[in-house]
């Protein structure tokens, strides 16, 4: 019992970066309703650059963070025009493919500027361990929680109080109003990349310095747990990305605890498949299968 | 007379291609999977058991193989297409992976001729001597494989000439005119799946037994992607699109040494500007019907 709760504690605590990584896929599938694979290669090629930049230039910690973020929102720039704005809004599944083909051209540039398998990556956080009793808790995942959360009161707050946040979501719900309206759509979508690639540059950053280090496996790895956190939670709801990602973060803890690394990794996909099937929507945003149902019985 | 080294890039584009045909039958019907590299896989696995360990002649283990990849289809299928579009994809990649990962806790290992041999999790799959038993050339085995090729590509060109084939075409268009003339999309969908993943399991065990070993993380997710930009740059219109997108890339860009090191660069750049200005590739259904045209007029002149 005291094995189970620990494993929940540190899913809790790993689950905090998946759903950083869900808040970005989130955030782009409820502004454009496409998904961006090639997310978790970009925040991977922004961090090589600050890697790169951690090696060759400064090891001032905050420096790498601004250029790991810069390049990041460099990077989803390029993705965002070639995947998403070159190609038809109502075209979903070809950004889709072109996002993957995107990726590998991210992935083997990142290769060609650090060729190595594994580089250190400048850490964030003093590292202690707290103690509650029996458990154990590290403070760099609870700091990291604690920014989660905090993110996304933010990310509410500004899609919800600001006026920007209101064109964002009205261009998001109907962009021939919008545009009526006088909203310039190109541009708050650009916004909302730009904003997604911020948060993903962070979501990376902070990650990567828990961890210590960075490979060219980050890329796959972020992507896959940032969408399977975001449909687990749902797709487009801001909390459902936090939910699924700390859902994800305890499945895994406990099957990596009971049955190893290939079982954690086979548990993730299989909650995945399997909610896929039950639940298409997710745990909070069941609307958008609803509404093919609608669309059906209309016919 | 035929350099070894052509020999094995012509024989890989036929392998590849099989998988590549089974993601471009999905396409046709308006689904896009990133998961046939799981079939590929399944057979490979299948028939190189039933090849080696088992000792079935290998036409009966390519048959055995390709029967296991359908019938998988089939249960992600119905599984699934009932959620089309993006849905779907994620849960074939999703189940791509779960296949991927089971592969490495698979172990099944007898004894033959004195050697331990079988699928022996993360060390993989090696000794799947049956080229070497049977004293095959490579040479013969890459008309082996051709003649395979031939052979799907004589089934698909008929299936295209179909009501079937028409209906697959309906579904890529407009899912909604499908239903209105009251055919079920679900099962026509699921259909096309069973037949993609029997052909993406000729390619498997057939690429098992050329390569004499595989291993679990061949089947990744990249493979799949690749079959799948295949028929997206060689075009939708014909059976001919996919096997040109094999072409450009094995025959082309792995093939020639200015690309080494840049090939996804090249390859990943040359998918996302396609999707921009040829949606649907080279040799798309507009450009297909003129060429048609234009062959008629010749041979009725």
């Amino acid at each position: 019992m005291t094995d189970f709760v620990q494993n929940c504690i540190d899913g809790l605590m790993f689950g905090s970066g998946y759903a950083l990584l869900a808040l970005g896929f989130t955030l782009v599938f409820g502004v454009m309703k496409r998904l961006n694979l090639s997310f978790g290669p970009s925040i991977m090629l922004g961090a090589y650059v600050g890697t790169w930049v951690y090696l060759n230039i400064s090891d001032n910690t905050w420096l790498v963070a601004l250029v790991t973020v810069i390049a990041t929102i460099t990077v989803g720039a390029y993705v965002e025009r070639l995947c998403f704005r070159a190609i038809r809004r109502d075209a979903t599944i070809a950004s889709m493919v072109s996002s993957f083909a995107i990726w590998m051209q991210l992935e083997e540039i990142a290769m060609h500027l650090l060729p190595e398998r594994t580089y250190p990556f400048p850490a964030f956080f003093t590292t202690t361990t707290l103690e509650f009793g029996p458990f154990y808790a590290r403070s760099e995942h609870i700091t990291m929680l604690l920014l989660t959360l905090a993110l996304l009161i933010l990310l509410h707050a500004f899609l919800f109080r600001t006026r920007l946040g209101l064109a964002l979501r009205t261009v998001s719900d109907n962009p021939l109003a919008s545009a009526y309206m006088g909203i310039n759509g190109s541009n708050i979508l650009f916004l909302a990349f730009a904003l997604v690639s911020v948060l993903g540059g962070l979501a990376g950053f902070l990650i990567l310095s828990a961890d210590s280090q960075v490979t060219p496996f980050f890329g796959l790895w972020a992507t896959f747990k940032g969408l399977i956190a975001m449909m687990l939670g749902g797709m487009g709801s801001l909390p459902g990305a936090i939910l699924g990602g700390l859902l994800l973060g305890v499945v895994e803890a406990n099957a990596f605890w009971y049955g190893g690394p290939v079982i954690r990794d086979l548990s993730a996909y299989l909650l995945l498949f399997v909610m896929l099937i039950v639940r298409p929507g997710g745990l909070i945003g069941q609307r958008i299968v609803a509404e093919q149902r609608a669309a059906d019985e209309r016919v | 007379m035929f350099n070894e080294y052509v020999l094995t890039v012509v024989s890989n584009i036929g392998m590849i291609s099989l998988i590549a045909l089974s993601a471009y039958l999905l396409l046709i019907t308006g689904e896009i999977s990133f998961g046939q590299q799981a079939f590929f896989g399944i057979s490979a696995y299948a028939g190189a058991v039933a090849s080696t360990l088992w000792g079935w002649p290998f036409w009966l283990a390519l048959l055995f193989g390709s029967i296991l990849a359908a019938l998988a289809a089939g249960l992600v299928g119905v599984l699934t297409l009932r959620i089309s579009g993006m849905y779907f994809s994620i849960a074939t990649l999703a189940f791509a992976e779960m296949v991927r990962l089971s592969l490495y806790k698979l172990t099944y290992q007898i004894e033959v001729d004195g050697e331990l041999i079988g699928p022996n999790g993360a060390e993989g799959f090696g000794e799947i001597r049956w080229i070497f038993d049977h004293d095959i050339s490579v040479l013969e085995y890459t008309i082996m494989i051709y003649g395979v090729l031939f052979l799907v590509l004589i089934f698909l060109v008929l299936i295209e000439r179909s009501r079937l084939g028409m209906i697959f075409r309906m579904l890529g268009e407009d899912p909604l005119l499908t239903k209105t003339l009251g055919l079920d999309p679900v099962r026509y969908k699921v259909s096309a799946a069973v037949i993609a993943g029997f052909i993406a399991g000729l390619g498997g065990t057939l690429y098992a037994h050329s390569f004499t070993y595989i291993e679990p993380q061949i089947f990744n997710v990249m493979l799949g992607v690749h079959s799948l930009a295949y028929g997206l740059i060689g075009g939708l219109g014909t059976v001919l699109g996919p096997l040109i997108g094999v072409a450009i890339d094995i025959g082309f860009l792995e093939s020639i040494r200015i690309f080494q090191g840049y090939r996804m660069i090249v390859f990943g750049g040359l998918v996302a500007v396609m999707l921009i200005f040829m949606p649907r590739g080279i040799l798309d259904e507009d450009r297909i019907y003129r060429i048609k045209a234009v062959t008629r007029k010749w041979f009725n002149a």
